[in-house]
């Protein structure tokens, strides 16, 4: 969690990770800090999100984030 | 058959009747009905086209289902585990992704072949004559299928949901070709998604008289915006966009600005008309617009307008592209020549570039709509790479949250918006560069009261009544940032009400331009 929360704030340090639950939603995330944190998770977590599991549920927080490449891990 | 047209009215009247007075099993097949029928007034050859993508759309999203529940089956029978499952899946994802391929190639082909051969075969005749060649290609003469490029957006998005597992394909034909061709969305969209709409277009809609009205209010609502506003400023655009030379100038603003205002008066009136169209038969159009001039950057712009095309763009190539193995790779090469934070950029740049490319050449089969996708991408990248500064800027500067403020890159975003699309108003890029000088250079405001506004084509009357319509336009904007206007106006004494709708129908009445010179079939929308 801790290194996700890492590269999140390199994209964008001006969040509050730990109580943001609307990253998508609340427009304060654009598609680009989205692609950049998508390859960023491949390069540092080995996990390739596909692209039909890209939905704004799944990014709104770190830890819906967290749970998806969790998820992702054990499926491979 | 035009929205904007006694027929389409005396249509849409008639098929509102026989969907109520019909058993509900039977309705969305009257929506069926009229769909084919709407289809059909446009040319009945066209029709080839629409069915040909709905068949290969239907069987091939059917095959790859059977491969997934057949493979299944297999796994479950033989009792597969572990690694050989997990072999078996990705043999059986192979399998659809062939089918997948297929559907790709027959819709993308029909699409690329209609719409883009008379664009290739000029660029051919440029590059022969560029090498001295003296002949050239003849172009085709075939008109564009109706909604061609609106409904393949829409049958692809449902046959990769399908290959994704998403939901379930659709087993009735016809349904699915009415999704395909509801004659509402068909001209000019939303783009919807299978998933979304068919849970208003199927249901069986019970006749709801407030709904109904909602609909109508909705629909006089883009009659106002596309007959009053949109077709009023027409001669304005055409005037500056076929004579840029020579009125030049301060009238390269004026052009700029009403070329804004018509495509806004357009495209937002004749989606308002879809959408109140859809609200007739009970079914739910996606939004497309979410006042896009209150946007403070580009890239909330983009957010906010045409929003069911920019969401397709984002969902089928955007991200699954920045996502691809062959852009990962890319990325790996640059680590070698620009170092690894530098190379965490590519899959960005690439995949944004590449969207905006296909974005551009989608609205048309010209370079001018690709430079003007481009652009868009150009400065969308630039304001992200300067995202840093601005988060700098706005918390060193408190007055940077001042509604002033605020209203200044407002105002900015509209200018920077209009701006690029000169590329797409003007014939020819080049041109549009040329007129982006006078734009920045010349302020001759003299111009305007030196009798040369005559060629504009408009009247004073004209002219006060696109001057008054803009601050109509933000009165119904602040008022739809909180609630849906028409909410807003029912909650309103009677008297109030009635002053409203009935003075908007007059408008309409009284204000619409339907005298000579006017084209009623043009949406601008429409030709994309």
């Amino acid at each position: 969690m801790e290194e996700l929360i890492e590269i999140m704030e390199e994209i964008n340090p001006d969040v509050d990770y730990a109580s943001c639950t609307g990253l998508i939603e609340e427009g304060i995330w654009t598609s680009f800090d989205l692609v950049m944190l998508i390859t960023e998770i491949r390069e540092q977590f080995g996990v390739a999100i596909p692209a039909e599991r890209i939905v704004p549920e799944n990014f709104n927080s770190a830890e819906a984030i967290f749970a998806l490449i969790k998820e992702l891990e054990e499926d491979d | 058959m035009a929205f904007v047209s006694y027929e389409f009215l005396a249509f849409l009247a008639v098929f509102v009747l026989v969907y109520y007075v019909l058993p509900g099993r039977f309705r969305w097949m009257v929506l069926l009905a009229g769909s084919l029928l709407f289809y059909l007034a446009s040319g009945i050859r066209y029709i080839v086209f629409l069915l040909i993508t709905c068949v290969s759309i239907f069987g091939l999203t059917l095959w790859m289902e059977r491969i997934h529940l057949a493979g299944k089956e297999e796994m479950k029978n033989q009792g597969m585990k572990g690694e050989e499952k997990k072999a078996f899946r990705a043999k059986l994802k192979k399998r659809q992704k062939h089918v997948l391929q297929l559907g790709l190639f027959v819709n993308l082909g029909i699409l690329a072949v209609v719409k883009y051969t008379n664009f290739a075969i000029w660029n051919v005749n440029q590059w022969l004559h560029f090498f001295g060649g003296e002949g050239e290609f003849g172009f085709v003469s075939w008109a564009l299928p109706l909604g061609i490029s609106y409904y393949t957006l829409q049958a692809l998005g449902y046959l990769l949901d399908v290959y994704h597992g998403k939901y379930e394909a659709e087993k009735n034909p016809f349904r699915l070709l009415l999704f395909l061709s509801f004659f509402p969305q068909v001209v000019q969209g939303p783009v919807s998604r299978f998933d979304k709409l068919k849970e208003t277009l199927f249901e069986e809609h019970a006749w709801f008289g407030q709904r109904i009205c909602r609909g109508m209010e909705r629909m006089l609502w883009g009659f106002f915006k596309k007959l009053v506003v949109a077709d009023r400023v027409a001669p304005v655009v055409m005037a500056v966009g076929q004579n840029p030379e020579e009125l030049g100038g301060i009238y390269v603003l004026a052009g700029m600005l009403a070329y804004t205002l018509q495509l806004y008066g357009d495209f937002t009136g004749g989606i308002d008309i879809a959408i109140g169209c859809g609200e007739l038969f009970g079914v739910e159009l996606p939004e497309n617009f979410d006042r896009p001039f209150s946007a403070e950057s580009l890239a909330e712009y983009w957010r906010r307008w045409h929003m069911s095309l920019m969401q397709w763009f984002r969902e089928y190539v955007f991200y699954p592209l920045a996502g691809s193995k062959s852009v990962s790779r890319i990325r790996k090469l640059g680590e070698r020549f620009f170092g690894k934070k530098a190379a965490s950029r590519l899959p960005m740049y690439i995949a944004s570039l590449i969207t905006w490319f296909f974005t551009g050449i989608w609205h048309g089969a010209s370079w001018n709509f690709v430079i003007w996708g481009m652009v868009n991408g150009v400065i969308l990248l630039a304001s992200q790479e300067a995202a840093p500064l601005y988060r700098r800027f706005h918390k060193a500067y408190a007055f940077s949250n001042t509604p002033v403020y605020h209203r200044f890159m407002t105002l900015r975003t509209l200018m920077m918006v209009s701006a690029v699309q000169m590329f797409e108003y003007y014939a020819s890029p080049l041109t549009a560069i040329r007129m982006f000088g006078d734009l920045a250079f010349v302020w001759d405001i003299g111009r305007l009261f030196d009798g040369s506004a005559a060629l504009l084509g408009i009247t004073l009357a004209d002219f006060a009544v696109l001057f008054l319509s803009v601050p109509l336009f933000c009165l119904v904007g602040a008022i739809q940032a909180k609630e849906d206007i028409r909410l807003w106006v029912e909650r309103k004494s009677g008297l109030v009400r009635f002053l409203v709708w009935f003075g908007l129908f007059l408008a309409v009445l009284i204000l619409g331009v339907y005298g000579q010179g006017y084209d009623k079939q043009n949406f601008i929308y429409n030709q994309f």
